[in-house]
């Protein structure tokens, strides 16, 4: 039926009802054309995302830091593909005996039997890095070093960031009583001297956990676990503590009490309102993140801790290096520019996201 | 002092306590977790050997007795003997160790404050000119290091390649490059701390006032702002020497030091777990001890922070 009112409508005004308090449709003049189009959006609005990309973009240390962790992940990525040597393949290592010419080979030197290889004819690729005391391709292994520091770095952060984010929302939203308690936790743990429970949980589950062999983790090492397993106990605290803090500021505005208003259960607020307007703090602190447990990986590797032989990591590597330092002091300066390159690109990164991101530093 | 305060004080305190509590407790259970009992060497003893030695050092009792011995003796400092050091209390190993480290990592910890916030305030002052710049490309870099690696670079460089420092702790000169390597990270915080908020002082209208009225410019520098933009750096010197304590683990056993760092990383490697055990314990209370400290002088130092 209304169908039909509408097309009727069309043209004509509609008639007024004597008691309604509508306006009256026949003082209106109808918009020309030309009013019309200066109604047209001309340029597309921009997002909170599109906006803090924009600048972001502008910072040109943050895109260059950018680009250089593309770089390095692609790199760890794609290069083990098509590398001819494999991280444990130990290149003088022969049936019956062992070829120690290949041991601590310079940058582009050649063991003896690739030497005659050469010489028939052969092309043999080069050792990039030389090789390590064990006659290991040294490229491949800072590759595989990067590729775990990496990827412990970030895995840890995202524990943090899952737990820090959970635990603080809850404590924030509910407030009071609750907030009390679970904020009175988060002081305790954050007061523990974090490096030294690190180094005890490492001691402890060397002995105590015994992963399946053949599995990754078997790969990595019990060290690898007792980092995860101590960052998902401690290191969350700070996560936590900043996301309540976002928390509590952002459930006073108007647009929670509606959903509250309307029924909106405490998880779905959680979810739908305050954690998405949280994300931004959530993104940089994690990128923030990831350098600190590089650090901390790094270090227990060069503890002796870490991962795992024949795997390498970028901390076991340069400990690896010091010992033969006086020697063979190249094999010190990749993993620790290696390190270098990546904590700096991702402290700059980090700070151009909250440059970038963070409302409260808009210029 | 008010009130406020006070309550602040005893709340720190005592979180402090619980936290102290619960390092031990998790040391104590941790260890407890370790499969085979510290009789379990090259031949193992008889039946009847085990038994004795196992009641002579208590083992024989309850999870729960043993806990409260241990607690007992960690109250009154006593973590036994060493099992790689025969005949050696950890105590003692621990105090031996702790003269030396402490005396590097003090110097370190002064180094770091007082070059940070020299080198902050200078970069606050010439904010945006050439030697801004050239502080805060240094210490992004050096915040971008791990202190071992810090120590390894700094060992191939002025020990190995220059030869202007022993590579050995020992000799003279040799706690030079061990105290730069541990100072250098701490610096650079310190160093971009004192800048933000010396910036954010400097912008302040009390600072216009104060040059308004014709006061000496150092003496707006040091008196008014130095002084307000000091207490963020307070409040990061606890983490610093935590910082500073357990970094200097690795760089002890880079440059062969023989403090407590070292003897915690061979006890690591030796598995001397009291010597472990006892360590980290020490180390924690210190930590925490220095983390209450930091607190609770930011709260007296500027009173304008919210105590609630």
């Amino acid at each position: 039926m209304s169908f039909v009112n509408k097309k009727k409508a069309e043209g004509a005004l509609p008639k007024k009802n004597p008691l309604s308090f509508q306006l009256n449709l026949s003082k209106f003049n109808k918009a020309s054309d030309e009013a019309k189009a200066q109604q047209v959006i001309e340029r597309e609005s921009v997002t909170f995302f599109k906006d803090g990309m924009r600048r972001l973009w502008k910072n040109k240390v943050a895109v260059t830091c950018a680009f250089i962790l593309l770089f390095i992940i692609l790199a760890i990525i794609f290069i083990p593909m098509f590398y001819p040597y494999a991280y444990d393949q130990q290149l003088g290592l022969s049936v019956g005996k062992t070829d120690y010419s290949y041991a601590n080979l310079e940058p582009f030197e050649y063991g003896t039997t690739e030497l005659e290889r050469i010489e028939n004819g052969e092309q043999i690729f080069p050792h990039i890095f030389g090789t390590d005391k064990d006659g290991r391709d040294y490229f491949i292994r800072v590759v595989y070093g990067t590729r775990v520091s990496l990827g412990v770095g970030l895995f840890a952060s995202i524990i943090v960031l899952i737990i820090g984010t959970l635990y603080g929302s809850i404590a924030g939203y509910f407030g009071g009583k609750v907030d009390l308690i679970m904020m009175r936790i988060v002081d305790i743990i954050y007061s523990l001297p974090d490096m030294l429970m690190i180094i005890l949980f490492s001691v402890v589950l060397k002995t105590v956990i015994n992963p399946a062999p053949g599995t990754l983790l078997y790969k990595l090492g019990s060290g690898m676990i007792s980092i995860f397993i101590v960052f998902a106990l401690l290191y969350w605290v700070s996560m936590a503590r900043l996301i309540r803090g976002q928390i509590l500021t952002i459930k006073q505005q108007e647009y929670v009490l509606t959903a509250k208003a309307m029924g909106a259960s405490p998880a779905r607020i959680i979810r739908k309102h305050l954690i998405p307007n949280c994300i931004s703090v959530m993104v940089i602190s994690t990128a923030l993140q990831i350098p600190n447990a590089i650090f901390t990986e790094s270090f227990l590797s060069y503890l002796g801790l870490g991962v795992s032989m024949p795997m390498p990591s970028l901390g076991s590597l340069a400990a690896q290096a010091r010992e033969g330092i006086y020697s063979y002091a190249y094999q010190l300066v990749f993993p620790a520019v290696t390190i270098c390159l990546i904590v700096l690109s991702l402290n700059l990164l980090g700070d151009g996201l909250r440059d970038a991101f963070d409302p409260k530093q808009k210029k | 002092m008010d009130k406020k305060f006070l309550y602040y004080l005893i709340k720190r305190v005592l979180l402090a306590i619980v936290t102290i509590f619960l390092v031990v407790t998790i040391t104590f259970f941790t260890m407890q977790a370790i499969p085979g009992g510290p009789f379990l060497s090259e031949k193992s003893p008889s039946k009847e050997t085990m038994a004795a030695l196992e009641a002579k050092y208590g083992l024989d009792k309850s999870m729960g007795e043993q806990y409260l011995t241990y607690l007992k003796d960690v109250a009154t400092l006593n973590f036994g003997p060493s099992i790689k050091f025969r005949g050696q209390q950890v105590m003692d190993l621990i105090l031996e160790g702790f003269a030396v480290s402490a005396k590097i990592g003090l110097i370190a910890a002064v180094i770091a404050l007082v070059f940070g916030m020299v080198f902050g305030s200078i970069a606050a002052v010439f904010h945006d000119k050439l030697v801004d710049r050239i502080i805060m490309v240094l210490s992004t870099a050096f915040v971008a290091m791990p202190s071992f690696l810090i120590a390894t670079l700094l060992l191939l460089i002025f020990a190995v390649n220059l030869k202007w420092f022993p590579t050995n702790g020992s000799q003279a000169g040799g706690l030079v490059l061990p105290i730069i390597s541990l100072a250098l990270y701490p610096m650079s915080y310190t160093i971009r701390l004192t800048r933000s908020s010396m910036l954010d002082v400097l912008g302040q209208d009390y600072i216009r006032t104060a040059k308004a009225k014709g006061v000496r410019p150092s003496k707006v520098l040091f008196k008014h702002a130095l002084k307000n933009a000091v207490t963020p750096v307070i409040t990061y010197a606890g983490p610093m020497i935590a910082f500073i304590l357990t970094g200097s683990l690795v760089v002890e056993e880079i440059f062969a030091v023989h403090g407590l760092g070292s003897f915690f990383v061979s006890s690591i490697i030796n598995r001397d777990y009291p010597m472990v055990m006892g360590t980290t314990i020490f180390l924690a209370v210190i930590v925490i001890i220095m983390m209450l400290i930091s607190d609770v002088l930011y709260k007296l130092v500027d009173p304008r922070v919210d105590l609630s």
